[in-house]
This record gives C-alpha cells, sequence and structure tokens, in this order.
C-alpha cells in the first residue's frame, strides 16, 4: 500500500517551506455510526519532521483534528538535496514515515 | 437589512434575466436552449466583469480576492489526492467477470466526462455520468455502489481528472423528449421549495459571491464543472448526487433519491448551461 504521506519541501535559500498532506481517519471517538455505535477513537497522537537528525516540528495532535490532516510550516535551513524525515505514532500504536527531498 | 436590499435589486435583475431567457415558457412555444446559455452567461459576465469566463468553475474561489489566494494554495496540495489516486486504481482494476469499465464507455472511459450527461434516445432519459457508472457494475455481475461519496466519488473524480480542460459539451438532440428533459430541470433549478422556500437560482443566481452565513456562495455558471469535490464541511469526497441531496435538506425540503429524474433533469439542464466552461474537476471546496 502507498504511503499515508505525501510531502513537499522547498528552500528557498534561507528557509525552507513544508506542506504535507497524512491519509488518516483521525476518528475523534465522539462519532457514532449508522447502527448508533460509537466509532472508537483512533486518530494521530505525535507526528514528527526531523532534518540532520534534528526535530524541526513535532505536534501533538489529538480528536480535534480532522480527517486527512493538512500542515504547512516553515523552518531555517535545510539544502536543496537534503532528505525530510516524516514520521507519525498513532493511539492505536501503528506508525508510517516517508522521507522527502527538500526541492 | 441589507440581504433585504440586495434581494429586491438582484430579483429585479433575476426578473429581467427570466423575462429575456424564458419567453418562450410564458407563452408556451419551443424551449431555445441556445438563447438560454448565453442569456446564462451574460448574466454572469454582467454580474462578475473582472472574472474570465472559464474561471467561473472555480465557483467561490473566483468570487473574491482572499478565496483566489485560498484556492490556489489549496491547489498545490489538494484534498481529493487520495480520491483521486483510489479512482485511478479502481478504474483500471477489472471486474469479477474479467471486464472492466473501459469497456463500457467509448475511448476506454478516458477524457469523456464533458459529454455527460447525455440524452439516450433509446431509454428517452437523460444519463449521468454516475448513472452510466453504476449501470456498467450492474451489467457486469457487480453491486451498485452509493451515489453520493466513497467509491463513486473515487471513479468519478478520475474520470473528470482525465478530462481536465476539455469544455462541457453538452448536446440536446433534435428530439421533443430531450428538450422537455431540458425544460424540466430548468423548471426545478428555478423552482422554490422546502421550509425556507429558496430555489437553487436564490442563491447560484441571485447570491453568488455574497455569504449565506459563513460560506461564499458559488454562482451557477460552471458549478457541476469542478465535480465531484473534497468538501471540508462533509471532511470527504462527494459528488453531484451528494450535493443536489444534500441541498435540498439545507434549505429544509425532502431531497429526492439520487438520480432521480429530476435530478439527472437538473444536472443535464445546469451542464449545458456552462457549455464551453472547461472541466476543473475533481475540486476542493470549503
Amino acid at each position: 500500500m502507498a504511503s499515508t504521506i505525501r510531502v513537499r519541501a522547498t528552500s528557498s535559500g534561507e528557509t525552507t517551506e513544508v506542506q504535507a498532506l497524512i491519509q488518516h481517519p483521525m476518528d475523534s471517538g465522539f462519532v457514532k455510526d449508522a447502527k448508533g455505535e460509537v466509532i472508537p477513537p483512533h486518530f494521530i497522537q505525535e507526528l514528527t519532521f526531523e532534518y540532520n537528525g534534528k526535530s524541526v516540528f513535532v505536534a501533538d495532535w489529538g480528536a480535534a483534528v480532522s480527517k486527512d490532516p493538512y500542515v504547512k510550516f516553515s523552518f531555517k535551513g535545510g539544502k536543496k538535496g537534503d532528505d525530510l524525515k516524516i514520521s507519525w505514532v498513532d493511539n492505536k500504536g501503528a506508525t508510517d514515515t516517508a522521507t522527502a527531498k527538500i526541492q | 437589512m441589507r440581504p433585504v436590499i440586495h434581494f429586491a435589486s438582484a430579483a429585479l435583475a433575476l426578473a429581467a434575466l427570466a423575462f429575456t431567457a424564458v419567453p418562450s415558457a410564458v407563452a408556451a412555444d419551443k424551449p431555445d436552449p441556445v438563447a438560454d446559455a448565453k442569456a446564462f452567461r451574460n448574466f454572469f459576465a454582467q454580474k462578475f466583469p473582472k472574472v474570465k469566463l472559464e474561471d467561473f468553475v472555480n465557483g467561490p474561489y473566483s468570487m473574491n480576492e482572499d478565496m483566489h489566494r485560498q484556492w490556489e494554495e489549496k491547489e498545490q496540495f489538494p484534498p481529493y489526492e487520495f480520491s483521486l489516486d483510489m479512482g485511478k486504481e479502481m478504474f483500471s482494476k477489472p471486474f469479477k467477470n474479467g471486464k472492466s469499465y473501459a469497456d463500457c464507455f467509448p475511448n476506454k472511459g478516458i477524457g469523456i466526462r464533458q459529454n455527460y450527461p447525455y440524452f439516450d434516445a433509446g431509454e428517452g432519459k437523460v444519463v449521468t455520468l454516475e448513472l452510466a457508472l453504476n449501470r456498467c457494475r450492474e451489467a457486469n455481475g457487480e453491486p451498485p455502489f452509493s451515489y453520493v461519496k466513497d467509491e463513486m466519488a473515487a471513479l468519478t473524480a478520475y474520470m473528470a481528472f482525465t478530462s481536465r480542460g476539455k469544455p462541457f459539451d453538452i448536446k440536446i438532440p433534435d428530439d421533443p423528449r430531450a428538450l422537455e428533459a431540458y425544460q424540466n430541470g430548468k423548471r426545478y433549478f428555478y423552482t422554490r421549495r422546502g421550509q425556507l422556500n429558496f430555489s437553487c437560482a436564490t442563491c447560484h443566481v441571485q447570491t453568488p459571491g455574497e455569504r449565506i452565513r459563513a460560506e461564499v456562495l458559488a454562482p451557477a455558471l460552471g458549478i457541476l464543472n469542478a465535480m465531484p469535490i473534497y468538501r471540508s464541511e462533509w471532511s470527504g469526497m462527494g459528488t453531484i448526487s451528494r450535493r443536489f441531496t444534500t441541498c435540498n435538506s439545507q434549505i429544509r425540503g425532502v431531497p429526492l433519491n439520487p438520480q432521480d429524474d429530476e435530478y439527472r433533469d437538473l444536472e443535464y439542464y445546469l451542464s449545458y448551461v456552462s457549455n464551453g466552461l472547461p472541466i476543473s474537476g475533481p475540486g476542493a471546496r470549503p
């Protein structure tokens, strides 16, 4: 199966802008299905972006983040051709990672 | 109150449009879709002189600068990507009997979305793309999909994507039944319904660019070109069927069933009057 993480990172010399779209149901645990039963919570708890072994962006997420979250941020530094590593862990212990080259 | 003042002046414009576009209905003459389409385009061109004709397909995003900037950003990383990929996979996967969607459609289903809906002379009714897809499945022993989201949205997203940029090319054959279907769709569009007593035109002809609560309303011209859409409100994809039914619920009317005759005719009318505008689907909306 394809990665759940789509990412694009562009460097403009001094800063690198990162956009990411992550496929995840992000169920809050408050919604009921058609049968009236609660859909159990299933959401990303931690999202990390690493550059050169250092975390440049860490998110602690909960039930309030919607399905298929989109993230955009910038960090100082980052050179074209370098790797950016993205990983997430959800409340069920599932994980996924992806690596993208900074453009 | 501002909405009331706007309503009155817009009602005048609407009356003018209705008068110029539908003298035939009043006089019970033959419908003139060509004249209708022209009047429809002119109405919106005059209302939004700074918007290029082909940009009307972006709906609310063409209605003001801030929205347009948001649309440009969103297109860099569109939320419909996952559904589009799923649709591409689904489309190429054969049915249990070995056949595939490509066998049901002209040109193997690629780059044909702009021809839908069409009037089927044999059946005497309008056939939409969503309907054709489910009929293809049933003809090949597969269960039909729900018309409103998920798989149907993914499939129509892929088919729309293969037609991106191609202008809507809806044909009304010289058949009184086709003209009747067209007129039916037009009548539906302009008829008030529901507790809120809104017609489609109330929001999308009278008040595009204005707000209904927090949403900026889209113009009716080109409104189907971006379908299916990933709608933030739905946290997911929705088809034309989804939008027609949910809109009816929102104005507190009883929605019809997806692909009921009236919805098919409505899609026929709305697509025809947007002929010439490019397919931009799949799209994203607030």
